[in-house]
């Protein structure tokens, strides 16, 4: 089989074994342990899980956002050659901004409400890049109009307050683009928002993609915006990767049994229907996840897991292994195989 | 692709993330308590204050010498064995003066505090609760009052009702009340829109009930801060108006009377200001500190550490 | 037709807006009808009116005109006192679960407060009696009574505010975004347990949702609502599958399923702009400001909703289905949803 392992050919992001611990006063909270993953130029990688499966810590830690005092971060995250880890508090500043870019889940959090969105994309282009205020002001209202703000030059004066919530998640992309950055990350950047205006912001961001080239980090737990953008896809759980592949591996044909626990939670109008005529009932997966400071020895969806048969599942942690013939890439990886993996010592048929 | 089991084939899998395992009933006044004690500065405080009022109680036992007992020759002896705080220009035994000037100083405190709570509580819930005209009408009322400075306008209904221990505490409430209507409406404004009150509307609860079970108890934690401050300032204010001889009347001892008269001798004869003086600084900080400690262990989200969550 | 329990006519509700100068149109004219016993879904972009509708039914927010009937009762001329018996009859379940809980009542508490308003069981035991019954109906272990709502789970508040509007008996059920601040598996729980409990107890439900796919799991029919007005309204799977106003169709081609090959080739209505404001409401069809299909009449006439597809009871509000002009190029609503328009 020609698969290969899983980072891209030329990988904007590489992260490698990225382990995250937080002081609590219930004890240590192991809430990222040991995730590697590369995302390739122009490419989208959908990061999914539950609330509290250690996704955004997972990019905030990678960042450098995340408060010294009770974090502790472990691992490599090389963007374009230089691992974000190691650097400099000084350097990591000037990265931020052309290196990556953020938006999160509310806007209303990243926009100052008291400065005009002007001055704050005009702070932005400054920051890194030393040109004129008119300049800046003039790319600021380009950058308005790409991401399809009507009226650029006027929406330069308004404020936060006065957009509506996809009008400012649209600023604050425009914000995220405006050094140009490789990498973009998008931790719910849609899930506030409404589904036309989701599906407005998803064109935007591809089309932004394809013209810059731009490597997307796109977390979400909503598994349809997965299907509809993601190249690759990640599946977290307990702050470990339980499943990665191609978004049709992944989302078609799951092999862990969290992954198909979720799937399997989502209203599917084709499944048929009841003896009596109804829609069937959704399947669920019982149960919490396991808080991030007392996590099981073995594997982390053993509480939970409705297969779990094997005398390893509650004492060894399965490593993630090929499980299937994988699929042809697409951005950045035509010509390749791409792998399919999966954590679980769950194999086909061998359940009860 | 294999489909995932039906719920039915499920096994019964333990889930660590529930926290579903009964807890034993306790009373929750216990709790609350039993809570109280084991923040230890709040419990400290609060010792400290129980051992002042039981003393401002039995002052009379307490007190080793009767307060007004003058013994001219043996005046303004600094502390020793048999007057640990010292004798006033009069040769009067401090210690027997602090002891029975708590009473007078708490009861002020306490009775003045409480009438303002009382009142000033009533009109920020109905004002808050109810907004347009009866907000309006009630809290025009309150900026009158508010708009006077304090001490003058104790001492304008001091003037007017004379002076004394009973009118200082209607003179300090009258000041007070503003205060506590202003921070109970602002309380009250925010929690009158929570969702929970809605839903408890919602099962078709009445206004007495929506206030008195969901408005007061979530509106308290500001009120309960207003009045261990306000607590802490009304010993004060009968102290500067016992300075001012509007309050308690000579020869009855009140700490800020103490204060007012040892100020007199402040470079000759420390210890006349000095104890007075101590008896107010570790009273007050001790409301203070009990407030804080009281509003915490009120809070049912503060017993339990937040479960893990990531929002 | 079946029984209906709940009825609006010409329902309003208009806010002033701040200044003085002008109102704002929450609800702008919904006439409504829903069955006994069934599961209406209300579906629409945020802002469009769908709480204050639900909230307006149950006169949570006095509505600015119209009426709703109740069981043959006009809920808008009760006073007070019979107002607040009414809602036994109906209740409430709210969007977010953190929020909709008193943080200072225990569950037993606030479960039992409908008992101890109605007066539905006297005495402590009874009622501690019913708060476990309406516990372990909702999926909760009774010995969880005494806690309070910060020690639970969002999944397990949610149930706690279930079970507090089923503890009068209600015939009617609002649920107001009652899975939206829901983990995807546990939002699978909870409609689950709706469906259940419907089935049950016999309630009506009406389940607001911006959730597409949600509301066409759960629905029997759904009511698309733009703008404080439905604009359309018919039976799940003749709304889900065949929707005939440009509207229900670009919010349907709008909702992302998770099947990558579908997702690639799938045509998406992109619209452009925002919602308007309900303080300026557009002339004419509210919708036109946005429609890839607007054509001469849109501006000028409001269009009413009318019978449209072939699914009895489906109605729709859009001038390509009337009689009024034609639209540009001869298009019809069925070929616009065929060929979806950028
Ligand atoms: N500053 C912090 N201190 C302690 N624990 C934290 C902190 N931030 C996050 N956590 C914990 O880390 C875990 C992972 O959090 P994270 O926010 O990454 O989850 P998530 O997958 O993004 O979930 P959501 O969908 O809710 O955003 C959670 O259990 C959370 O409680
Ligand atoms: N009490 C109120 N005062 C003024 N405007 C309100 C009030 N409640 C709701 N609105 C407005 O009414 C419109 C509809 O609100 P709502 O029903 O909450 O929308 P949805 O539930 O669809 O998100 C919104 O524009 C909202 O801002
Ligand atoms: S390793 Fe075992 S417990 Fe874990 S997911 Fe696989 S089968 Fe389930
Ligand atoms: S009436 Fe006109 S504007 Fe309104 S939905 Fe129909 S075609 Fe579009
Ligand atoms: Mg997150
Ligand atoms: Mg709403």
């Amino acid at each position: 089989m020609s698969a290969v392992p899983l980072p891209a050919a030329d990988p904007v992001l590489e992260v490698e074994d990225l382990r995250v611990e937080l002081r609590t006063p219930r004890g240590t909270a192991h809430v990222v342990n040991g995730l590697s993953y590369a995302v390739g130029q122009g490419e989208t990688v959908a990061v999914v899980g539950e609330s509290g499966s250690g996704k955004s810590v997972s990019v905030l830690a990678m960042l450098g956002l995340l408060p010294p005092r009770v974090a502790t971060v472990t691992g490599r995250a090389v963007l374009q050659g230089e691992d974000l880890l190691t650097m400099s508090p000084e350097r990591l500043r000037q990265v931020r901004g052309p290196g990556a870019g953020l938006v999160f889940q509310d806007p209303m959090t990243s926009l100052n409400p008291v400065l005009s969105i002007g001055k704050q994309l005009v702070e932005g282009i400054r920051a890194h890049d030393d040109v004129p205020k008119a300049v800046a002001r003039r790319r600021a209202a380009e950058l308005l109009g790409e991401v399809g703000l009507p009226e650029p030059d006027r929406a330069l004066d308004r404020f936060p307050h006065e957009l509506s919530g996809g009008m400012r998640q649209r600023v604050v992309i425009a914000i995220a683009l405006a050094n140009s950055p490789a990498l973009l990350i998008a931790d719910e950047a849609t899930t506030a928002l409404d589904v036309t205006v989701q599906a407005q912001i998803i064109d935007l961001v591809e089309r932004l993609q394809a013209d810059h080239g731009t490597g997307v980090i796109w977390i979400t737990h909503d598994l349809g915006v997965v299907a509809g953008i993601a190249d690759r896809v990640l599946v977290m759980y307990g702050g470990r990767c339980v499943e990665d592949g191609t978004a049709d591996d992944v989302l078609e044909r799951p092999a862990h049994p969290y992954t198909r626990g979720l799937l399997g939670s989502l209203p599917d109008l084709a499944a048929p229907l009841d003896p009596d005529g109804r829609v069937p009932d959704l399947a669920t997966v019982p149960g919490l996840p396991p808080p991030p400071t007392d996590l099981p020895p073995g594997c982390v969806f053993w509480p939970r897991c409705p297969v779990r048969s094997d005398p390893r599942c509650e004492t060894e942690q399965p490593p993630l292994v090929t499980v299937g013939p994988g699929t042809p890439g697409r951005h950045g990886h035509v010509g390749r195989v791409l792998e399919h993996r999966a954590a679980t010592w769950y194999q086909e048929g061998t359940a009860r | 692709m294999t489909a995932v089991p039906t719920p039915g084939g499920i096994p019964a899998a333990p889930a660590p993330g529930e926290p579903m395992v009964a807890r034993p009933a306790r009373p929750r006044w216990r709790e609350t308590l039993g809570l109280l004690v084991r923040d230890r500065t709040a419990a400290t405080a609060g010792l400290v204050l129980l051992i002042i009022i039981v003393v401002a109680i039995f002052d009379e036992t307490f007190a080793s010498q009767g307060p007004n007992e003058q013994d001219i020759p043996g005046r303004l002896q600094p502390p020793s064995w048999s007057h640990p705080f010292g004798t006033d220009d009069l040769g009067r035994d401090i210690l027997s003066r602090v002891i029975l000037g708590a009473s007078v100083s708490l009861k002020v405190g306490f009775l003045s505090v409480g009438l303002a709570l009382v009142v000033g509580t009533l009109i920020g819930l109905f004002a808050g609760f109810y907004g347009r005209w009866v907000d309006d009408a009630l809290m025009r009322i309150m900026d009158v009052l508010f708009a006077f400075p304090a001490v003058l306008l104790a001492i304008a209904i001091l003037a007017i009702r004379g002076p004394g221990t009973s009118n200082t505490i209607i003179a300090i409430a009258v000041v007070y009340v503003p205060i506590f209507a202003r921070v109970t409406r602002a309380s009250v404004l925010g929690v009158r829109e929570e969702v929970y009150v809605r839903a408890s509307r919602s099962i078709g609860a009445s206004d007495f009930r929506l206030l008195t079970r969901h408005v007061l108890p979530n509106a308290a934690p500001p009120i309960i801060v207003q009045t261990s401050i306000s607590l802490a300032f009304a010993v004060l204010a009968e102290a500067a108006l016992s300075f001012l001889g509007l309050g308690t009347q000579p020869p009855n001892p009140s700490w800020g009377l103490m204060l007012a008269e040892g100020n007199e001798f402040i470079n000759r004869a420390w210890w006349l200001a000095f104890f007075p003086g101590m008896a107010i600084v570790v009273t007050v900080l001790c409301f203070n500190l009990l407030g804080d400690g009281l509003r915490d262990v009120l809070d049912p989200r503060q017993r339990t550490l937040m479960a893990g969550g990531g929002r | 037709m079946s029984d209906i329990l709940v009825s609006a006519r010409g329902l309003e509700v208009h806010f002033p807006l701040r200044g003085g100068k002008g109102v704002l149109r929450a609800v702008d004219g919904v006439d409504l009808d829903i069955y006994r016993g069934e599961t209406l879904g209300l579906v629409g972009e945020s802002g469009c009116g769908k709480s204050t509708l639900g909230n307006a039914l149950l006169r949570l927010v006095p509505p600015t005109a119209g009426t709703v009937t109740f069981d043959g009762t006009d809920l808008t001329a009760l006073g007070r006192r019979a107002m607040r018996e009414m809602r036994r009859r109906a209740g409430m379940v709210f969007q977010d679960p953190f929020a909709s809980l008193d943080p200072r009542r225990t569950v037993a508490q606030t479960v039992s407060e409908p008992l101890e308003v109605h007066g539905l069981r006297s005495g402590r035991r009874e009622r501690a009696a019913r708060v476990g019954e309406l516990l372990e109906l909702v999926g909760l272990d009774p010995a969880v009574a005494g806690r309070y709502p910060h020690e639970f789970s969002g999944g397990q508040r949610q149930r706690v505010g279930i079970a507090r509007a089923l503890a009068g008996e209600p015939d009617f059920l609002v649920c107001d975004e009652a899975i939206a601040s829901l983990d995807v598996s546990v939002q699978a729980q909870v409609l689950n347990l709706l469906r259940r409990l419907q089935r049950q107890l016999g309630l009506t439900l009406l389940f607001i949702s911006h959730d597409l796919s949600a509301i066409r799991h759960i629905s029997d029919r759904i009511a698309v609502m733009y703008l404080g007005r439905i604009v359309e309204i018919g039976p799940a799977s003749a709304v889900g599958s065949t929707p005939q106003m440009p509207y229900t169709q670009a919010l349907l081609s709008a909702v992302p399923v998770p099947h990558p090959e579908l997702e690639r080739t799938r045509q998406r209505i992109v619209l452009r702009g925002d919602v308007p404001s309900p303080a300026a409401v557009p002339s004419g069809c509210r919708f036109r400001t946005r429609c890839p299909a607007a054509f001469e009449p849109c501006p000028d006439v409001d269009p009413a909703l009318q019978p449209v597809g072939t699914a009895p009871d489906h109605v729709a509000a859009c001038h390509l289905h009337g009689v009024i002009g034609t639209p540009v190029d001869g298009r019809t609503a069925e070929d616009v949803s065929a060929a979806p328009v950028d």
